[in-house]
């Protein structure tokens, strides 16, 4: 296997200034062009640095918020490096031009890098070689590397990569490194527990939120308490009275108390006196609702897909459905409340903290700063959940602010009650579903979705399989606002579409495994319009998970329901089987087979798939935010309600498709269909659809 | 502002604070032990949560006048050398995902198996409320049993 390293990219290699070997990987076309003179220089930040002690140190190149990268990026180049994973040293890489694209987002990270991170640690194995064959005199074929050495196995030799890396350094980077066969990997695929986990459980700061900086003050900040209103006076006399207030800062539309303490900020902050013009309309969630009704009802003649005749095929119908699905927004909840740490003084800014677009953190407070993106550094920390939350930019830019106008070190932090007031939400949606069905078909299937902002998007694997096949979309603008939330789009849409196609299923007295694979048959045989999926990986999910669940042969006083669904690159099918307590839902299992290409690390991709499919439940059953006159009725996890330890389900087992293909997204896949796997095993159990969430407010209706 | 002097971890520590500065902020703010987390503030998802007398509270709800002479042990203070079974078990089967709610998860899941040897299934519902965003409860409730067998078994 060889892999070219196109024009775009170059390696540098350069001797580290007390001997030892770097290797960075530039990226010249990512959107940083401006910093790319920075990459013609030795480069202090790179992803592998040995040292002539033969340390190995590795860079992970994209934010950590809980998904795993900080362990699976390094594993990509320990493995091609051949170094033993248990000496490597792994850091979090900073902001930096020549890491290419640091985001966290889209399930991108393992996607967008496998290939790069494996031709970085394959060139420097190859200089490695190379430079213990120019050492002994012998030709390079003869030698191999092995577990951080290389030897010459017919005399026996062996050198260390700290002995070779001096040598390394001076040799020419190969354009063409041969990568490892898959079949000789020994680190990938493998179970590898996250590089801080001992920190983790010893309670080393490691988070945003332990950032302590000589001279720094905290920050809480008085946000408007409704969308809608902004600031119009503040009186500080009282804050500042407050034990350990130091400043008091005004900003275009909020308030900021500096302390010597989080504790002394919030009560100075608390003691602001503001009053709050109100600017625009305040917002009710029943009126969005009201709203979403009456456009379904109204219908659009603009289709987002149109294939065959949905009209008239209704003609022949035996039997129309017609149901709506509704959803709530929801916060993101992450479980480190938002924070970030600023030090703007003499035109320089260093900001370190949680975002998810460490890039578009620098660019925003550049612009709103006016100071150049040179003189600004990002540092990250490990971070306490993302879920799409930081991909905003807003808690950088305002710690900025704050620490520029106080010329001061700040770290601004936000409580739960401000996280959860002042977010993007996944925003509110409904969806319409009709189907014509003859006595023993699905004829034609009309998806229409309504939400806040843009609105819906995207279509279930029925598009493709199916003649008669309809999807139309309608936003409704508001001035709450709205942003990603994991599995943006496919979290709320498979809720519907895989619970809409159960519907189907039963009145069909069609199995829904056999249902699905059939529709898969007819969408690789004859694909109706555009085909977006695969329909042999869809196939290969869920086969497995038939197989693993012994589909057809449920436990006795137990009930299941399946769900597929294929986002981010990958394709995931679930069984959740449960049984009812009490009138209650208890999950006492789910199946999951995921199709993804390859695994990187084991133990990290099966915590993703069942952390999503325990996400996908806790907010299929649990939590909502109401706006009321514009303001976040639930602030907190009092109201705000939140899957615990008893509501999770007993065991989650975990398959994937062995897999020879490039590795595809994880971070997100497994959640869009658990949703309806649930509620399809719920209608199982009680004869009941549940057409809304969160699922706890039907089950407490009487009835 | 008042004088106090905690037991934590063993240790006797002074700090001044105003009387009803939540123990969490004291022990981040002042006495610099961060490895306690703030996650809500209202005794609703656990990530604050230290033993007081072995005794699994949420610090963030105790204000520093009520503590008195009672023993606050802290995650750093779980064990000497970060090896309590329950640190070894979240190690062994790679519990966390973040990883920010994870000490207030072990120290809850200590308390309870203080209390409770070999805890059961309903035990540990019953027990352990802590909230995890990430979803690492199917994890938490192995690497419990797996801490409780290897405690009993001794």
């Amino acid at each position: 296997m060889e892999s070219t390293i196109s024009r775009k990219h170059f390696l540098k290699v350069s001797a580290l200034s007390a001997g030892g070997m770097l290797l960075s990987f530039s990226f010249l076309n990512n959107g940083f062009a401006a910093d790319s003179a920075d990459d013609t220089v030795f480069t202090p930040n790179a992803f592998i640095k040995i040292g002539v002690d033969g340390t190995i140190l590795l860079m992970a190149p994209n934010p950590e918020i809980g998904q795993g990268v900080k362990t699976s990026l390094p594993m990509i180049i320990a493995e091609e490096l051949c170094v033993d994973w248990k000496k490597v040293q792994v850091e979090l890489a900073p902001l930096d031009s020549k890491f290419g694209d640091q985001t966290a987002g889209g399930s991108g990270a393992i996607r967008g890098r496998f290939a790069a991170l494996r031709t970085v640690g394959a060139a420097a194995r190859e200089m490695l070689v190379q430079a213990a064959a120019l050492t002994w005199n012998v030709r390079r074929e003869e030698c191999t590397a092995e577990d951080g050495s290389v030897v010459h196995k017919a005399s026996g030799k062996k050198l260390t990569y700290g002995a070779l890396s001096s040598k390394a350094a001076s040799l020419d980077i190969p354009s063409k490194p041969t990568l490892k066969n898959r079949k000789d990997f020994k680190l990938i695929g493998t179970r590898i527990k996250d590089v801080d986990a001992h920190k983790i459980t010893t309670g080393q700061p490691l988070y945003g939120i332990d950032t302590r900086r000589e001279g720094m003050l905290f920050a809480m900040v008085a946000r408007p308490p409704a969308y809608g209103k902004t600031l119009a006076s503040v009186d500080d006399t009282e804050a500042r009275k407050v034990n350990g207030v130091k400043n008091v800062i005004k900003l275009q539309n909020s308030v900021a108390v500096l302390a010597t303490s989080t504790w002394a900020a919030k009560k100075g902050r608390d003691a602001l006196v503001i009053q709050w013009n109100t600017s625009e309309k305040l917002e009710n969630t029943s009126d969005h609702f009201a709203a979403f009704k009456e456009m379904l009802e109204k219908g659009t003649s603009s289709h987002s897909r149109n294939d065959g005749d949905v009209d008239a095929v209704k003609q022949n119908a035996a039997k129309i459905l017609d149901v709506t699905y509704e959803i709530p927004a929801l916060s993101h909840g992450q479980m480190e409340p938002l924070n970030f740490f600023a030090d703007v003084r003499d035109g320089k800014v260093e900001l370190y903290g949680p975002t998810q677009v460490p890039g578009d953190v620098k660019a925003d407070v550049s612009k709103q700063l006016g100071i150049s993106a040179k003189n600004i550094t990002v540092g990250l920390p490990r971070q306490g959940g993302g879920f799409g939350r930081k991909l905003m930019t807003d808690n950088g830019v305002e710690a900025a602010l704050i620490s520029a106008a106080a010329k001061s070190p700040v770290q601004v932090q936000w409580t739960r009650e401000d996280d959860m007031q002042n977010d993007f939400y996944r925003p509110a949606e409904m969806y319409r579903y009709r189907a014509a069905l003859s006595a023993d078909k699905l004829l034609s299937w009309h998806q229409s979705g309504v939400g806040i902002g843009r609105g819906t998007w995207g279509d279930s694997y029925v598009a493709g399989a199916l003649t008669n096949y309809r999807s139309d979309n309608q936003g409704l603008k508001s001035n709450t606002p709205t942003g990603w939330w994991r599995a943006p789009g496919a979290n709320t849409l498979a809720f519907a579409a895989e619970s809409f196609i159960d519907e189907v299923c039963a009145e069909l007295k069609k199995d829904p495994v056999a249902f699905r694979l059939e529709l898969f048959k007819q969408a690789k045989q004859e694909p109706v319009g555009k085909l977006t999926y695969n329909p042999d990986k869809y196939k290969s999910v869920v086969e497995l998970v038939a197989q693993m669940s012994n589909w057809g042969t449920t436990p006795s006083g137990a009930y299941r329901g399946f769900a597929t669904w294929f986002s981010f690159g990958s394709y995931v099918a679930q069984v959740a089987e449960i049984k009812m307590v009490s009138g209650r839902p208890k999950i006492m299992k789910v199946f999951c087979s995921v199709n993804c290409g390859q695994v990187i690390n084991l133990s990290g991709a099966e915590n993703q798939v069942q952390g999503a499919i325990v996400d996908g439940i806790c907010h299929a059953m649990f939590p909502k935010v109401t706006f009321v006159n514009g303001a976040v009725a639930e602030t907190n996890f009092d109201s705000y309600e939140f899957l615990r330890i008893k509501d999770a389900p007993l065991d989650i087992e975990v398959k994937f498709v062995d897999s020879d293909e490039a590795p595809m997204g994880l971070g997100e896949p497994a959640l869009p269909p658990v949703a309806a796997a649930v509620a399809n095993a719920l209608y199982a159990a009680t004869g009941k659809r549940i057409r809304k969430m969160p699922f706890s407010d039907v089950l407490r209706q009487p009835g | 502002m008042a004088k106090y002097t905690l037991s934590i971890n063993g240790k006797m520590m002074s700090v001044e604070a105003d009387a009803d500065t939540p123990l969490l902020w004291v022990l981040r703010d002042h006495l610099n032990l961060l490895g306690t987390k703030f996650g809500c503030g209202v005794s609703e998802c656990g990530a604050c949560t230290v033993h007081i007398n072995g005794n699994a509270v949420h610090s963030c709800y105790i204000p520093i006048s009520s503590v008195g002479d009672n023993k606050i042990v802290t995650i750093e203070g779980l064990s000497p050398n970060g090896d309590h079974p329950l640190q070894q078990a979240w190690e062994e089967l790679d519990v966390s995902q973040c990883g920010y709610c994870q000490a207030g998860q072990l120290m809850a899941a200590a308390a309870l198996l203080k209390n409770i040897a070999n805890p059961s299934d309903e035990q540990i519902d019953a027990n352990i409320t802590n909230i995890c965003r990430c979803g690492t409860q199917v994890r938490i409730r192995k690497a419990i049993h797996m801490a409780a067998e290897k405690l009993t078994s001794k």
